[in-house]
């Protein structure tokens, strides 16, 4: 092991093992907003590998995040199931929706994959809306305590939906640093740095693309999945565009490209919501703000400045 | 009533809303064509005329049609002058790259929006039309006396509605005369087609930039000034245009000003008789699958010859 790995090493399991042990200092109701921040930040993992190391700028995950929830969700209401089977559901509908369209939108390039991306997500949104009979459409629909008993354990508790977060954080976060650091991860930096030379060194881009988004779409949805259960509530406004934006701008505040960048941004920005929604309601102002002055100031982000600074070979 | 009628008022209603249409997309392709940054806040800008036209209205009290006339210039021009000048201070420091660019005007989005819902509030607000008759429709019909003329109950449009379709082709006019006719023109056009020589024939292209922007903004807030007597001023009002328009400058061909209206005319007449067989979500979805495919698989636009 080189003394990079080491320290790469230690660096993502010190912070694994602070949010473990942050568990029994936090006050509860910081407790409570850590643990959906570590979901918010598994779905931030999921849009990283897209953007930040394919560089391919999604303007539509939203449709993944909501394929997993509702996956799950309406396999629970409607379907009868148990949550694991459930959860599996949520992390296949993901994997098969972000599979169908990432055949149809890596066809296009730059703005026009944004604008792809953009509509199928609208046109899933409204999709949901339009199935409201089953889906309660804006209003949502709650999940019972007694169907959230994942093998006996009850998720509503918050010690429990703690750790259950916390497991499905940690396995993003180890899945997006083992795979940035595979050649699988290599490729795609390459292919984000200069596609067409990638091409001409005999690598097959659009099939690197393509996995690449069908990884990123089915972390989202399994976060998706995972928040629906953990927080009990599937509504369509996890659909809506804003959650699309939402993980762009974690990974940009946080940083892109970078393994820790978004978990800093998600952390970042919900408390950054959280203080400024106690003065005023409109928060997105806030979201607004921080977009512009991030693409002015500092596009690489938090943890981006940081390598750029000190840390050349953080991953 | 039958269906010949019900599909003349439909393609009425249809005519004010592809006017509309027309010039806010005609102001999102032409920022897009000669500036090549796609301007998500676009449709805030409409809305920002609409809720300008509102306190203009309210400002200069008297006669309805004094405020209105009123609003008609001063809320496209401070809608243009912000957005000239959103232009100098973000896009221009971020080298109009576009997916940067995309990425900052999400943020003025949120920032223009949630900055109305903070001083205009959440509510929807009427602006008095300046005249508003109600003009009854003929209709002819083959009875057994022969052909007959009669006025159909409900077939009927306002005079207002018909200064819309008429102001609106006028506006177009004036944007294609000055695209085609004028120095400023000529030089927008040379901007458009190729930037660096431009540049090297002296063009002072920042400032074209930014007054295109001013231009295409302006077009949007005027469109919203002219629908707020049939709309209502709302904060959140300015999500369908942006989508209608990204349609229209898409399937017209990205950049294409005449595509850009003939799409208008197609989308908003055709959405006025689709939305009498459809529901307006189906009818939406549909919309947005189309304008997907569209660039998936003809991504110049069904009218377009230019690559984007």
């Amino acid at each position: 092991m080189s003394r990079d790995t080491a320290r790469i090493l230690a660096l993502h399991g010190g912070l694994l093992v602070l949010l473990f042990v942050a568990q029994f200092v936090l006050p509860a109701y910081h407790h409570g907003n850590l643990a959906r921040i570590m979901v918010l930040a598994s779905y931030a993992i999921g849009y990283n590998i897209l953007f930040g190391y394919t560089g391919l700028l999604s303007l539509g995950h939203a449709l993944f995040f909501a394929a997993g929830m509702y996956g799950m969700g309406l396999g629970i209401q409607h379907g009868g199931l148990s949550p694991a089977p459930a959860l599996l559901a949520g992390v296949v509908a993901g994997a098969v929706v972000s599979g169908a369209l990432a055949l149809l939108a890596l066809r296009t390039t730059g703005v026009a994959f944004m604008i792809v991306t953009l509509m199928f997500a609208q046109a899933g949104y409204l999709t949901i809306l339009y199935f409201g009979d089953y889906t309660r459409g804006d209003e949502g629909f709650v999940l019972q305590t007694a169907q959230r008993m994942l093998w006996g354990i009850d998720l509503s508790d918050p010690t429990n939906r703690y750790f259950a977060a916390f497991t499905l954080f940690a396995l993003c976060l180890c899945l997006s640093l083992w795979l940035v650091r595979a050649p699988f991860g290599r490729v795609l930096v390459a292919i984000r740095e200069n596609e067409d030379r990638v091409q001409m060194l005999g690598y097959d881009t659009h099939a690197h693309k393509l996995a690449a988004m069908v990884i990123s779409g089915t972390i989202s949805a399994a976060a998706g999945a995972a928040y629906g259960l953990l927080f009990g509530y599937v509504g369509a406004s996890f659909g809506s565009v804003q959650y699309s934006i939402l993980p762009l701008l974690w990974v940009l505040l946080g940083g892109a490209g970078t393994v820790l960048g978004p978990f800093i941004g998600a952390l970042f920005m919900f408390y950054l919501i959280d203080l400024s929604s106690g003065l005023t309601a409109a928060y997105m102002l806030i979201a607004g703000v921080v977009l512009v002055v991030l693409t002015l100031f500092a596009p690489q982000g938090l943890v981006g400045e940081l390598r750029r600074r000190f840390w050349k070979g953080l991953p | 009533m039958e269906i010949g009628p019900y599909i003349l008022l439909a393609s009425l209603e249809g005519a004010v809303t592809a006017a509309v249409l027309a010039l806010t997309a005609v102001g999102l392709s032409l920022v897009f064509g000669v500036m090549r940054v796609v301007n998500i806040a676009h449709g805030e800008f409409f809305m920002l005329g609409a809720v300008l036209a509102w306190w203009v209205a309210n400002t200069v009290g008297g006669h309805p049609a004094i405020g209105f006339a009123a609003a008609l210039i001063v809320a496209p021009v401070l809608v243009g002058v912000l957005a000239a000048l959103a232009d100098m201070t973000i896009l221009k420091r971020l080298n109009y790259d576009p997916e940067r660019t995309i990425v900052a005007t999400i943020g003025l989005l949120y920032i223009l929006q949630q900055l109305t819902l903070m001083t205009y509030g959440p509510d929807a607000r009427p602006v008095e039309a300046p005249f508003n008759q109600r003009i009854a429709l003929p209709w002819i019909e083959h009875t057994e006396a022969g052909w007959q003329m009669y006025y159909p109950w409900g077939l009927s449009t306002t005079s207002y509605k018909l200064a819309v379709i008429g102001a609106a082709a006028a506006v177009l006019a004036g944007v294609w005369a000055m695209m085609a006719r004028t120095r400023i023109g000529l030089l927008m056009r040379a901007t458009q087609a190729d930037r660096e020589m431009a540049l090297a024939f002296g063009i002072p292209v920042e400032k074209v930039y930014a007054l295109v922007f001013g231009i295409g903004a302006g077009l949007a807030a005027l469109a919203a000034v002219l629908i707020v007597p049939i709309q209502q001023a709302h904060y959140l009002m300015g999500a369908d245009p942006l989508l209608l328009s990204f349609i229209v400058v898409i399937i017209g061909g990205l950049g294409s000003l005449p595509g850009t209206v003939v799409a208008a005319l197609l989308i908003g007449l055709s959405d006025g008789i689709i939305s009498v067989f459809f529901s307006p979500t189906l009818a939406k979805i549909l919309a947005t699958l189309l304008v997907g495919l569209v660039l998936v698989f003809r991504p110049r636009g069904l009218f377009g010859t230019r690559a984007p």
